[in-house]
């Protein structure tokens, strides 16, 4: 059982969560420049990539913003500010070790409200600036979650049925001995196909993709910018992070201490979903629907059950 | 702090209540109801019930996204770009309101409400899930049957295309003729 | 705050949902009105759980309920507006009730 958190972890938990993204958004760019130029470059010229979202970040903010004619303002920076919001109040249940800033009863049904209030920010976003190629982007992202959601919720819940808790903390407890990840591995796998799909990331990356020009966030500029494209890395690195405590057995682990190994799991996790991106091409959400529908949401139905047994003859 | 939360709440939830029906944008129109809803959500963890709460933004949000859809789809002007008034019969109905809502006011004030029975169960979550697994059994079902039914209503309802579209007329077609190819390859 | 008060809320939102429903001639900006009315249906349920029968489920049950009814209204709605618009072009009430003339 986790014990109390002290108030200040409130303020931490943003800071921790964008140090990652950054690190992250790093990473990411050394990989990109690696790809484009067929040879991993001297270390020097990665340090000075990996510092390139940072730049980038300085520069928009700096920069004039540009408006779309007869755009709706108030909307659109609704949308984008809801996006690191969303992320960062999902975040709360997230356990660092064994302590999370809030774990409530309920812990897994506030992370997945929380992560379904990116479907009105990202819509929003793409209606705001009246724009074609934005709104297409955001009508992308809807049917994306229409595809996504089934199943993913389905996965959460075999976490839950495996602990018999909604409590994040209680999750954790349970995988004490073995990781969900080793006795749920459908339930596994689509979280993670879910978890790129929810921060629109790597294969899913349809509702931001190049043949809309940047889809939802085309139009976007300056702080909106920055608000909405970084909302996009923190929603990802909250729904790396949550895998951990949800399959990967939290803070549990020989040696290390909890904290140090959540973050160690969670680096994996994000690495992986990294380096994944560049080796799956983008999919079609028509595609990718029927999938969800016809073969993964049977598949996590039947892990539910399976798991449902298991917990009733233990 | 509560009574505060619950004014805050309480008079955010009527304005956007009545916000939702004076915007000219489709957009901003839903996504008031929205807030709306979102507040009575807030509302509800506020007495207490934090699983139905979470589970009525969880839900809100989501059914608010896809109702957005249809708003922009079937309505003359999304956008509210030219503000124009889409209502009938509104003396009446302001009449009609005023009057349910002293009837129910009053209702309110003036009937003998019981005591408060018993107290609340340490996990709330816990007593409703027990309920509708066992007293409430045929409540949750047919909940179940009725979910099933629209399902298969909204779809008879919704698409133009039956079987025969997609097999042919003997449905021996090896493969489905659909405007958009699925993803399994059918 | 008390059971009045959660009550009269509940009674304001209904009202103004009842009022929207009456009033707008979208059939889709009807079932705005409709969601806005089940929203009050759903904060009385909850008032009255708490302040008059915290030790039974049934008031939890109703707002289940209600949260159903929210999600089936809209998809039944929906479809009935996808279906009218594709065989008569209508998003209307008042053209809907010319159909019949």
């Amino acid at each position: 059982m986790a014990e109390r958190t002290p108030l200040w972890a409130v303020f931490v938990l943003p800071a921790l969560l964008v140090a990652v993204a950054l690190v992250m958004a790093g990473l990411d760019a050394v990989l990109a420049a690696g790809a484009r130029n067929g040879r991993p470059g001297s270390l020097r010229e990665a340090a000075v990539r990996a510092t390139g979202p940072g730049r980038e970040v300085l520069r928009q903010l700096v920069q004039q913003p540009r408006r779309t004619r007869a755009s709706d303002v108030p909307l659109a920076r609704i949308g984008a500010g809801l996006l690191p919001v969303a992320a960062v109040l999902a975040a709360v249940v997230l356990p660092l070790g064994f302590r999370s800033v809030s774990d409530l009863p309920e812990g897994i049904v506030w992370f997945n409200a929380m992560e379904a209030l990116a479907w009105a920010a990202v819509w929003l976003a793409g209606w705001g600036p009246n724009s074609a190629l934005s709104l297409i982007g955001g009508y992308r992202f809807l049917a994306q979650g229409l595809a996504y959601e089934l199943p993913h919720m389905l996965a959460i819940t075999t976490a839950a049925l495996g602990a018999e808790s909604l409590r994040v903390g209680e999750v954790v407890d349970a995988q004490a001995g073995l990781w969900f990840a080793v006795w749920m591995p459908a339930a596994f796998g689509i979280y993670l196909l879910s978890a790129m799909a929810m921060a629109f990331w790597g294969p899913f990356d349809q509702p931001v993709g190049h043949d809309v020009a940047g889809g939802a966030a085309s139009e976007l500029s300056g702080a909106d910018r920055v608000l909405f494209l970084g909302g996009r890395w923190l929603l990802l690195v909250v729904a790396a992070a949550f895998s951990v405590p949800l399959f990967l057995g939290g803070g549990h682990g020989p040696l290390l201490p909890g904290w140090l190994w959540t973050v160690l799991k969670t680096a994996a996790v994000l690495a992986f979903l990294v380096w994944a991106r560049r080796r799956v091409p983008t999919l079609r959400m028509d595609r990718y629907l029927e999938l969800t529908w016809v073969v993964l949401t049977p598949l996590a139905i039947v892990q539910a059950l399976v798991v449902a047994v298991v917990v009733l003859n233990r | 702090m509560n009574v505060a939360v619950f004014w805050t709440l309480a008079v955010l939830a009527v304005v956007s209540g009545v916000m939702v029906f004076r915007f000219d944008s489709m957009a901003r129109a839903t996504f008031s109801l929205l807030a709306s809803l979102l507040c009575v959500g807030g509302l509800v963890v506020l007495l207490g019930l934090d699983y139905l709460g979470i589970v009525i933004v969880l839900m809100m949000t989501i059914e608010m996204a896809i109702m957005a859809v249809f708003m922009v789809m079937y309505m003359m002007n999304p956008a509210g770009l030219m503000p124009m008034t889409m209502m009938h019969n509104k003396k009446g109905a302001a009449v009609v309101c005023g009057l349910v809502f002293l009837l129910l006011a009053a209702g309110i004030l003036f009937a003998p409400w019981p005591a408060r029975r018993g107290k609340a169960p340490a996990d709330p979550t816990m007593d409703l899930g027990m309920s509708l697994m066992g007293p409430q059994m045929l409540t949750m079902m047919t909940l179940g049957m009725a979910l099933f039914a629209t399902i298969v209503a909204t779809v008879v309802l919704a698409t133009r295309r039956g079987r025969y579209d997609r097999l042919g007329d003997d449905l021996r077609a090896r493969r489905a003729d659909d405007p958009v190819r699925g993803g399994v390859g059918r | 705050m008390s059971l009045e008060l959660f009550l009269l809320l509940a009674g304001a939102l209904f009202c103004v949902g009842l009022f929207g429903a009456l009033t707008q001639q979208s059939i889709v900006m009807l079932m705005m009105g409709l969601e806005l009315m089940l929203g009050g249906v759903i904060l009385g349920a909850g008032a009255v759980w708490h302040y008059v029968a915290p030790a039974a489920a049934d008031g939890q049950v109703l707002i289940v309920l209600a949260v159903t009814a929210m999600a089936l209204e809209m998809a039944v709605g929906f479809a009935v507006v996808t279906a009218l618009f594709r065989s008569r072009e209508v998003d209307m009430t008042d053209m809907a009730a010319e159909l019949k003339e």
